[in-house]
């Protein structure tokens, strides 16, 4: 029906309408009406091209750069090499139930979102405000944890964080070791803290201090004759940044992460995300499973 | 070459970079100098963005400027310029994914920069697309000018790097650069933005503004009321 012949005629018509209001002045209405609608419908169109033809692209980074992150926490990111081989090869995801702890099989891996999940009201759950220390308000119900496996014993746990520092919410990754007690190594991939100060969380010094460090707190002799730990504390979280340099002889210390030099509320911020992903309302109940079960269930 | 770049083309080029800098003479877009210039690498791609932003928005104003309805002539800029600004975003977004994620907000607010819209009612309103568009780079590369100087100064004194590149070692990685803070913060582009005023108005006297009020010691004997 659309033959050339019939475009022709509509184009001839477009021509002779689009003739008419371009000779009508400027400021009356039916040209202002005409000019705003033409305008909108090319950078609509102009907008939305770039939009669809991009989204491809801009998928594919998005999700290297998250697949590069969890390598990177994991230890296993190599300079050069192909990060897509590597994932599939060493990483294994699983969601998990945060109330329970239990692995959860209904829903499909690959395509859950748990930051796009903590945002819908079906699939998250509102943090009463005295619990919420880490200030994000909602959280998901169900979160993806990362495994690393060798000969089906698992090597890492890596766990995902987050919560509020002084200008942003920090999105990262903390990875233990099976005994679900020791750190491995934490990254943040998302943030806007202040560069240089705050900023400094994703400094691989900085970063490199956390390996060892104890998540629960022990029971440990000295720390508790120094009363910095009571038995009530035994098994709560109990690692902090504090300020200055920890000094690694104290008791103490291996709950203790040297605090970011003129960042304390950056520092601070760190501190409740971790105390809150790690006690009942975050990974504790998980956790406890992992190290009673030894990663035998998976 | 000489038929394109006749004396107005090259007047719009090469005017903004010192003599009618949009930063230091109009004093306009220095959000965006305050807010990306702690690094280089930020500020470079900022500044492309920003020139091709003002060039092909001043273009296309420019090409349709006698068919704009004046009541509606800063939304129809608005408009043409805020599609280039999200097409600028989404190229970067999947071309350019690390600079993009630290840019993050400052892309989209090119909208809302000064220079842009300012060009674009000051210059593209009135004449033809060329030079229009020649324009917009001259804009552009002036912003660019300033936004490297002020970016190379704090990313060296700020972080002892330059593009990431170790400068000066730092003392906490066994150097013996101590690193000033203040230079990572909004607050020194003031600084570093404000000397850059003084010493090119040093050499520029006609840049000085002319004196609106002029304080006057009030002679003995005269007081009172004219």
């Amino acid at each position: 029906m659309l033959n050339k012949e019939t475009l022709n005629q509509y184009y001839e018509k477009f021509k002779i309408y689009r003739d008419k209001i371009l000779a009508l002045g400027n400021d009356s209405l039916e040209k202002t009406i005409a000019i705003a609608l033409s305008l909108c419908l090319v950078c609509a169109v102009l907008v939305s091209f770039a939009a669809v033809a991009l989204k491809p692209l801009q998928v594919n980074n998005k999700e290297l750069d998250m697949k590069q992150n969890i390598l990177d926490v994991a230890g296993l990111l190599e300079e050069g090499g192909d990060i897509d081989a590597a994932f599939a090869e060493k990483i294994e995801a699983k969601i998990v139930d945060l109330e329970t702890g239990d692995y959860v099989d209904s829903i499909n891996v690959s395509e859950y979102d748990q930051r796009k999940a903590a945002k819908d009201p079906l699939l998250s759950v509102a943090i009463p405000k005295e619990k919420d220390i880490a200030h994000i308000r909602f959280k998901a119900k169900y979160a993806k944890v990362f495994l690393v496996k060798e000969n089906s014993a698992i090597k890492s746990i890596i766990l995902p964080i987050n919560g509020y520092g002084l200008w942003s919410t920090l999105y990262g990754f903390l990875s233990l070791d099976p005994d679900g007690q020791t750190v491995q190594s934490i990254n943040f991939y998302d943030q806007a803290e202040t560069p240089g100060l705050g900023g400094e969380v994703v400094n691989p010094n900085w970063r490199a201090l956390w390996k060892g460090k104890k998540v629960y707190a022990e029971t440990d002799q000295p720390s508790m004759e120094k009363g910095l730990i009571t038995e009530a504390d035994i098994g709560e979280p109990a690692l902090s940044l504090i300020k200055g340099v920890v000094d690694n002889n104290k008791p103490g210390s291996q709950y203790q992460v040297d605090g970011l030099a003129g960042a304390t509320l950056t520092s601070t911020g760190v501190t409740n995300l971790i105390r809150y992903w790690t006690s009942k309302e975050g990974f504790a109940p998980y956790l406890s499973k992992v190290r009673t079960v030894k990663g035998a269930k998976s | 070459m000489s038929a394109v770049l006749n004396d107005e083309t090259k007047k719009v080029l090469v005017e903004p970079l010192v003599t009618n800098n949009p930063i230091t003479l109009q004093v306009l877009g220095i959000c965006s100098a305050l807010a990306v210039t702690s690094q280089m690498s930020t500020s470079l791609i900022m500044a492309l963005a920003l020139t091709l932003v003002t060039a092909f928005s001043s273009a296309a104003i420019s090409a349709i400027r006698n068919h704009i309805p004046s009541s509606i002539r800063i939304i129809v800029q608005m408009t043409i310029i805020a599609s280039l600004v999200i097409v600028v975003d989404q190229i970067l977004k999947a071309f350019a994914y690390d600079v993009s994620k630290q840019l993050s907000v400052f892309v989209g607010l090119i909208i809302t920069n000064c220079i842009v819209m300012g060009r674009a009612e000051g210059y593209a309103m009135k004449n033809p697309p060329l030079e229009s568009f020649m324009d917009g780079i001259g804009n552009g590369l002036g912003y660019s000018l300033i936004l490297i100087i002020v970016a190379f100064f704090r990313e060296t004194l700020g972080s002892g790097k330059l593009l990431g590149i170790e400068v000066f070692p730092l003392t906490k990685d066994g150097g013996w650069y101590d690193p000033n803070g203040l230079m990572l913060l909004p607050p020194s582009a003031f600084f570093i933005i404000g000397l850059i005023i003084w010493a090119v108005r040093e050499f520029k006297p006609e840049q000085n503004e002319k004196v609106e009020f002029k304080i006057m010691a009030i002679a003995h004997g005269e007081g009172g009321h004219h």
